[in-house]
């Protein structure tokens, strides 16, 4: 037997079994279509960007070099040099590390979060339903930007916290999310057989309601990921995220303001940085909608 | 029998899939006069592709070929899409089968009967209210303005398919399809809405086709039937003869259906394998 | 039959009746309910986060009986509930606290912030409308054509693309190369101060005072910030659109209206966009309250005088109350217009009544 029968088998012999093959044909779905292709693409070469940043770029990502200042693209700086003669091309490689740790760190954070107040909403109903989810409903018709910038405001600047304040003002829409996913699955038999053997609603929520709920969830996270790092940038260019020297692509663009009637480059190629791993999260995330969810195809 | 009204030719109707073209319709033929056709067949038959391909409404992707497709010596296949749209309504007409989703939730059904009059016809207002009025009577609507000013919603199954008809049939057209007509209805309004259709119908003198699952239905109220299979047709005859039906698909069809005085245990299940090879 | 089966017309008027007063009292609770919601917030975050809020206003070295003095009369000795009701009883009755930077009270800076942000929103909002309300129609109506995928891309970008650097590229595009626009702040030095404010809109003000020159040179200095708001609303009012069209025009309803011979036009606009008209009230609105959050950034790039500037510029000097100030109002805007688009929908739905 190939490893493909295998995958597609249609009566997998373990869990792990049909859960790998499961991850297959997702995998295989999402191959074709092009545009998650490129998403996907993107995003892998964030990541190995991120990895291999000390040996993918060129130069430091803090050392100046003043004779060079405010120098354009060529062939020796291919995004030019910022104010102090820093290489741009180095500063967006090295960016990326930052970039994915906010992406990720919020993802970790604010998902995990939301999945759990929508879900014991969600399963308990009644009153801690109402209460939970009045709480998040606030939340949700919040500006989400203004309150994280209220946050770091009080929190004090820099990443952490940035990262905290994104967090923050970004569960709620999972919270509803869960609860949705949870509503449809409370009532279902398997949910029924299990409360009859004697499972605590711990035991329910966390090995039965949750993991049915993670498609869902990780589609919404993907597609909210541009947002993340829109946010995050915002935040470094007003100057309350990441701090100088790190080179963050919304601080860089800050820098570059400064110089931008004169020398577009500083404030413009962070820029197309930015548009790319967010467009490459939009791309995935729509070709993962597509295939876990086609209800939605084609919206 | 003078010139028939309508004449099809080997119609096919196709759609792409990811793995070629699919046809739903294969080909089929038939001639209508100012006569009831039925078609019956099961879902995915073929039979409302049939209906909406003859008013040239299958949107692209989808695709229709015919070697002759014509309606009062009108070649339908020339058509341009203006020229269908001076035919659509007026002419040919087609009541849908579930006025839950086939009436417009936010106009009221006034507006829409309205709509379906003053698109063919330049008339004063009071005379389109004078119109709509006697048309809703005609389908046995006994407070014609008051439903007039309701919106979809605010009305059942059975006056919303009644509204349809009315509809459908105020521009006075010459032939009516009737697709599923009553197939979303309540068992007890069935037979109301097909003799408002039927009684209009026959006193205008006009064409019916009659798409629908429902053998025993279709032979009540069709001078001839053709029953589709898999996008053919399988049979075709006229509706007394039906028991004399010789293709093993319609056979099993009418075997399948229970009678008043039943005396078998069990009801035969279709099998498809007698017709597999046709 | 027919009589029986629909209620009498006096019942029906009178559950609608029911039915909006419903709607709107639920409107008034959820409204306040979500208000006091902010406040918690902002009081969360003005109060309990600083490690000592106290510390913050007579700094390090201060004797322990002026930090018991301070304390005392920021009434932080009193517990968190009833620190939490003075705060509302001040908020309602118009008091935020004086703005450190300005000197001013945050109220009066607000108001007189707040114009500057209400007209480069609203133009921004109508260039949105105007323009993506179409555009959507027209991507659906030719699915899969060119000028879909133009707004399938022009969708994406919106969600991928930061506003403050879209504003920047602007700047050194159409103020410094082409000199299409003008550049930073909402007129020429030589004009400033020349209108006196009486809305505070320079649009209206210009044209109230007669000074056409004002009034071209407001224009050419809104255009491109409202322009890069627009751009925003208008990839997501016509993403919505269009996603809302195809919905439609894939209603039986649709294939009714073609039946009936209608024009392909009148199928598309009255029969696939009116119902979707409620709906679009919704996104309009939650495109024109995120237009007000978009614009903290926007004016820092074009140095707009607004709420989202003073924001800002308040956020780098630590001027607390300023920051909350501005918070609240703009979450309250964002809040009320989030809701009323709500309600609208249930009132004039005719499928909701």
């Amino acid at each position: 037997m190939s490893t493909r029968d295998w995958l597609l088998e249609d009566s997998p012999h373990s869990r792990w079994q049909a859960n790998v093959g499961r991850a297959y044909r997702v995998f295989t779905a999402l191959l074709r279509n092009p545009l998650s292709v490129l998403g996907g693409i993107i995003i892998l070469a964030l990541v190995l960007t991120a990895i291999f940043a000390p040996w993918l770029a060129p130069y430091s990502a803090i050392g100046q070099d003043l004779a060079n200042r405010l120098a354009p693209p060529s062939s020796t700086h291919l995004m030019g040099t910022d104010e102090l003669g820093r290489d741009i091309f180095s500063r967006v490689i090295w960016g990326s590390q930052i970039t994915l740790t906010i992406v990720g760190l919020v993802a970790l954070i604010s998902a995990p979060l939301g999945l759990l107040v929508g879900a014991v909403a969600g399963y308990f109903g009644g009153w801690t339903d109402r209460l939970l989810m009045g709480f998040t409903d606030i939340f949700l018709s919040m500006p989400k930007l203004i309150l994280a910038l209220a946050f770091v405001a009080a929190l004090g600047p820099g990443i952490n916290n940035a990262i905290i304040a994104i967090a923050i003002t970004s569960w709620p829409a999972y919270a509803r999310i869960a609860r949705a996913e949870t509503l449809t699955i409370r009532n279902s038999e398997f949910i029924a057989a299990v409360q009859l053997q004697g499972a605590s609603p711990l035991r329910v929520i966390v090995g039965h309601v949750l993991p049915l709920c993670t498609s869902s969830m990780i589609i919404r996270v993907t597609l909210d990921m541009a947002g993340v790092i829109l946010t995050a940038a915002g935040l470094g260019f007003l100057g309350l995220g990441a701090q100088p020297p790190l080179p963050e692509w919304g601080a860089m663009i800050s820098r570059g303001r400064t110089f931008i009637l004169d020398q577009w480059w500083v404030a413009t190629m962070p820029g197309f940085a930015i548009i790319i791993v967010s467009l490459g999260f939009c791309f995935l995330g729509d070709g993962l909608r597509d295939v876990l969810d086609p209800k939605n195809e084609g919206k | 029998m003078t010139a028939p009204m309508l004449s099809v030719e080997n119609l096919r109707v196709s759609f792409p899939t990811h793995r070629g073209r699919v046809e739903v319709v294969k080909g089929i033929s038939f001639e209508l006069g100012r006569e009831r056709l039925g078609i019956v067949g099961e879902s995915g038959s073929g039979k409302s592709m049939t209906g909406r391909a003859i008013l040239k409404l299958i949107r692209k992707p989808g695709l229709v070929t015919a070697d002759r497709l014509e309606f009062d010596g009108i070649d339908l296949r020339a058509q341009s899409e203006k020229q269908m749209r001076a035919i659509r309504g007026a002419r040919i007409s087609m009541v849908m089968q579930d006025p839950k989703f086939s009436l417009n939730p936010v106009m009221t059904v006034g507006e829409q009967i309205a709509e379906a009059l003053v698109t063919h016809e330049k008339l004063a207002r009071r005379e389109v209210e004078e119109r709509i009025e006697a048309m809703l009577h005609s389908v046995r609507i006994d407070d014609p303005k008051r439903v007039a000013g309701l919106y979809p919603h605010e009305v059942s199954g059975g006056m919303g398919q009644r509204v349809m008809i009315a509809m459908m049939l105020i521009p006075e057209p010459e032939l009516l399809i009737a697709d599923e007509p009553t197939s979303a209805l309540d068992v007890s309004v069935q037979a109301q809405v097909l003799d408002i259709i039927d009684d209009l119908v026959t006193s205008k003198g006009m064409g019916l086709i009659l798409i629908s699952h429902d053998l025993n239905l279709v032979s009540r109220y069709c001078d001839r039937i053709l029953v589709m299979n898999a996008g053919t047709v399988v049979e075709e005859c006229a509706a007394g003869q039906l028991d004399q039906a010789s293709h093993p698909y319609t056979r099993g069809l009418l075997a399948a259906m229970p009678t008043i005085n039943e005396s078998r245990d069990e009801l035969p299940v279709l099998d498809r394998n007698q017709w597999a090879g046709t | 039959m027919p009589t029986t089966e629909t209620p009498d017309s006096a019942f029906v008027t009178r559950r609608r009746w029911r039915r909006r007063l419903g709607a709107i009292a639920g409107f008034v609770v959820t409204v306040f309910l979500t208000f006091l919601g902010l406040l918690a917030i902002t009081f969360f975050i003005g109060r309990v986060i600083p490690i000592d809020p106290v510390l913050a206003v007579v700094g390090d070295r201060a004797s322990n009986e002026v930090y018991a003095a301070a304390r005392t009369a920021m009434g932080l000795d009193q517990p968190l509930v009833v620190q939490f009701f003075h705060y509302v009883v001040n908020v309602f009755s118009g008091d935020l606290g004086q703005s450190v930077s300005t000197g001013r009270s945050v109220v009066e800076d607000l108001s007189r912030f707040f114009p500057a942000t209400l007209e480069m929103a609203t133009i921004g909002i109508l260039i949105g409308v105007l323009l993506g309300v179409p555009l959507g129609v027209i991507a659906a109506s030719r699915q899969g054509s060119l000028i879909d995928q133009i707004i399938r891309v022009v969708g994406l970008l919106g969600y991928s693309m930061p506003a403050f650097w879209l504003g920047l590229v602007g700047l050194a595009l159409f103020y410094a190369k082409l000199r299409w626009v003008g550049g930073p702040g909402r007129l020429d030095i030589f004009y400033d101060g020349l209108v006196a404010p009486a809305t505070g809109l320079l649009l209206v003000d210009s044209l109230l005072a007669g000074e056409i020159d004002i009034f071209w040179n407001a224009i050419t200095h809104l255009v491109l910030p409202a322009s890069v708001l627009g751009f925003f609303s208008l990839a997501y009012i016509a993403r919505m659109t269009r996603s809302f069209m195809l919905d439609q025009l894939s209603q039986e309803f649709v294939t009714t209206a073609r039946v009936k011979g209608v024009p392909e036009r009148v199928v598309i606009w009255r029969h696939a966009f009116n119902p979707i008209r409620v709906p679009l009230i919704t996104v309009i609105g939650l495109s024109y309250a995120g237009l007000l959050e978009g614009s903290v950034m926007i004016e820092t790039v074009f140095s707009w005088p607004g709420i989202g500037n003073y924001l800002t510029t308040a956020l780098l000097n630590a001027d607390m109350n300023a920051v909350l100030g501005s918070t609240l109002v703009i979450g309250a805007v964002f809040i009320f217009i989030n809701k009323i688009s709500d309600v609208l929908y249930r009132v004039l739905d005719p499928r909701a009544r």
